[in-house]
């Protein structure tokens, strides 16, 4: 059946398009290599659609540019890679302190430093552990397609407006650069008040609205990190993944991202030679989808996390079954392209052990 | 029961609360220039704040306005995403010296540089006030601060900045004036130029500057009446006051 609507473009164009679909408005970006699709893409498209763009003067400012739109109530969004994301911490602590939802989108990759400019999945600590100072937490989507490159920044929207909390869409280069078909869509019956309850927009007829982060009083800091404490903890009724053959499976992979579907490859080969493996695919990085896991674990079945690092998710994946199982683990080397071949020998040997 | 008798009218937006600044200081001075500005025009329910860091964080105490708070220095790029996605608002930046030439000089520069469609108020009193008075991008040679207690030494630490001069260079400026609050005749000039800022603003002209030359009587270990002498004697002599760009005043030409 043939699919008039189909397009066939990259991720980052797909994140690109995502957003103009879920109505964003501003875009500032700043180039780093590799996520320049995008706001090469919305340098023109954002005017198209009756919204701006800006260029910033550096990534430091961009994040700033993003605060400033999104405490309006408009939804905004920033995009960079790696060392970009590290100088948009100052912002995205200051967007969570004052609870503005701002969405950053992250092309991972390598690092440390300077890194390379190839896939790397490195960024996961400073995407789900709060990334900049203070206690906070992002709510964190990872796709594993094209597809669902689009879809997921549409939902980032969503979910930074419903908990006013800034969301980061964590992608890496293989996802950025590769080219997939992709069927748009409009989200439908958005509200048009969005953010007009709480947004700045000037002191009309009503008190003075205030965003801050600064709480000096007795007592308000104290209350204002149990406020968003109990944000994130709501935040759980958004956790999702993909789980493909696990039934069965004596073995659970979990992997993110770009090396969830890779190792999906390798899991359809080694269950044609009767190897009974399955996949927990987090989508939602925080929350983590932590009960699935647990579920699994007790069960009985065993666990290996592959990771495009040196092991970051594994800690949380150890401490989803903690007191039930463990999980194994295996690094693909940041600075490296990895293939579904590259993780038969380690998937067969965790089978084994 | 005594009866409190308002022996001056001030701006409604300004809020009727003792303020947390020192006795001597012109943060007082420069926020009620704003308020008489954004009032006079008939601006004030349609304005948005930008704060920034220093003793002026808290200015939404002070004026009754929708506002936000923004990272050291940032404010230029905050004022930007605000007036990007309400074009229609007129927005504002109010920073401190050390939050505006020093840790937030790219900012600044950009913001003006594209012509964003806003206005900043830049209060320099040559140091860090918050902090304690430490030693600032436009602490004067031979000044004395926590972090140069013998004299800023040009050889170590550079000379000070001019910035209404840099600002005035680049290309998105409509208006750059440095004022001074230090006695009656300055204030009405002062009073003009920020109200000229904003004007420009309503006109969609560009960037609007006004730096304020401003006493920190605390960190510079003055009187008051000393610290605003120092304002003519050392300050003025190297911040000139004036007009640095006016585009309506080059049109006429």
């Amino acid at each position: 059946m043939s699919q008039p609507n189909r397009i066939f473009i990259k991720g980052n164009e797909a994140i690109a398009r995502g957003a103009l679909a879920a109505g964003a408005k501003c875009f500032f970006g700043y180039p780093i290599t590799p996520q320049n699709d995008i706001p090469e893409f919305m340098s023109q498209a954002m005017f198209d659609a009756g919204g701006q763009f800006v260029q910033a003067e550096s990534e430091v400012a961009a994040a700033n540019m993003l605060l400033g739109a999104a405490a309006c109530g408009i939804r905004s969004l920033t995009t960079s890679s790696s060392p970009g994301i590290s100088l948009k911490q100052e912002a995205i602590s200051y967007m969570a302190g004052c609870e503005v939802p701002g969405v950053i989108v992250n092309v991972s990759r390598g690092g440390p430093g300077l890194g390379d400019i190839g896939p790397s999945q490195a960024d996961y600590f400073q995407a789900v552990k709060g990334g900049g100072h203070g206690d906070y937490k992002l709510l964190v989507l990872a796709p594993g397609t094209v597809q669902e490159a689009y879809d997921l920044t549409i939902k980032a929207f969503d979910l930074a407006f419903k908990y006013r909390n800034p969301v980061m869409l964590l992608a890496d280069a293989i996802i950025g650069q590769m080219q997939e078909p992709v069927v748009p869509w409009t989200p439908e019956n958005r509200d048009p008040h969005e953010g007009q309850d709480w947004g700045l927009v000037g002191a009309k007829n009503r008190a003075p609205r205030l965003i801050k982060s600064l709480f000096l009083d007795d007592g308000a800091l104290a209350g204002q990190n149990q406020k968003l404490q109990a944000k994130y903890e709501a935040m759980k009724a958004e956790i999702d993944q993909e789980l493909f053959l696990t039934e069965d499976a004596e073995l659970i992979i979990v992997a993110f991202g770009s090396i969830g579907r890779i190792v999906k490859s390798t899991i359809r080969k080694l269950r044609s030679q009767g190897k009974k493996v399955g996949l927990v695919r987090p989508i939602t990085l925080f929350p983590f989808p932590a009960d699935v896991l647990l579920r699994l674990a007790k069960e009985g079945k065993r666990f290996l996390t592959i990771e495009h690092n040196m092991g970051q998710m594994v800690e949380d994946v150890r401490l989803s079954i903690r007191m039930v199982a463990d999980s194994d683990f295996y690094a693909q080397l940041p600075g490296t392209l990895p293939t579904p071949d590259d993780f038969e020998q380690p998937i067969l040997k965790a089978l084994e052990g | 029961m005594t009866q409190e008798i308002r022996v001056t009218n001030y701006p409604q937006v300004l809020t009727d609360r003792p303020t947390h600044y020192c006795p001597g200081c012109h943060h007082g001075t420069a926020h009620r220039l704003v308020a008489e500005a954004l009032t006079d025009l008939g601006l004030v329910d349609n304005t948005i704040l930008v704060g920034s860091i220093g003793c002026s964080v808290f200015i939404y105490n002070y004026l009754s306005l929708d506002a936000i708070e923004s990272p050291h220095g940032r404010a230029p790029a905050v004022a930007t995403g605000i007036k990007r996605a309400r074009p229609d608002k007129i927005v504002f930046t109010y920073q401190g010296d050390g939050d505006l030439a020093s840790i937030g000089m790219a900012e600044i520069m950009h913001c003006a540089n594209r012509g964003e469609n806003v206005t900043t108020i830049f209060v320099n009193n040559t140091v860090y006030g918050m902090t304690g008075g430490q030693m600032a991008p436009t602490t004067l040679v031979g000044q004395k601060t926590t972090t140069c207690p013998g004299g800023r030494c040009k050889e170590r630490a550079g000379m000070p900045i001019r910035m209404t001069e840099i600002i005035a260079s680049l290309g998105g400026v409509a208006y750059a004036e440095r004022v001074a609050v230090n006695n009656i005749k300055n204030i009405k000039k002062a009073q003009k130029a920020v109200r000229k800022a904003f004007d420009y603003q309503v006109q969609g002209l560009g960037f609007s500057f006004v730096e304020v030359l401003a006493t920190c009587p605390t960190n510079w270990r003055m009187t008051p009446q000393a610290a605003n002498t120092r304002i003519e004697t050392e300050m003025i002599p190297y911040f000139p006051l004036g007009v640095y760009k006016d585009v309506k005043a080059q049109e006429d030409k």
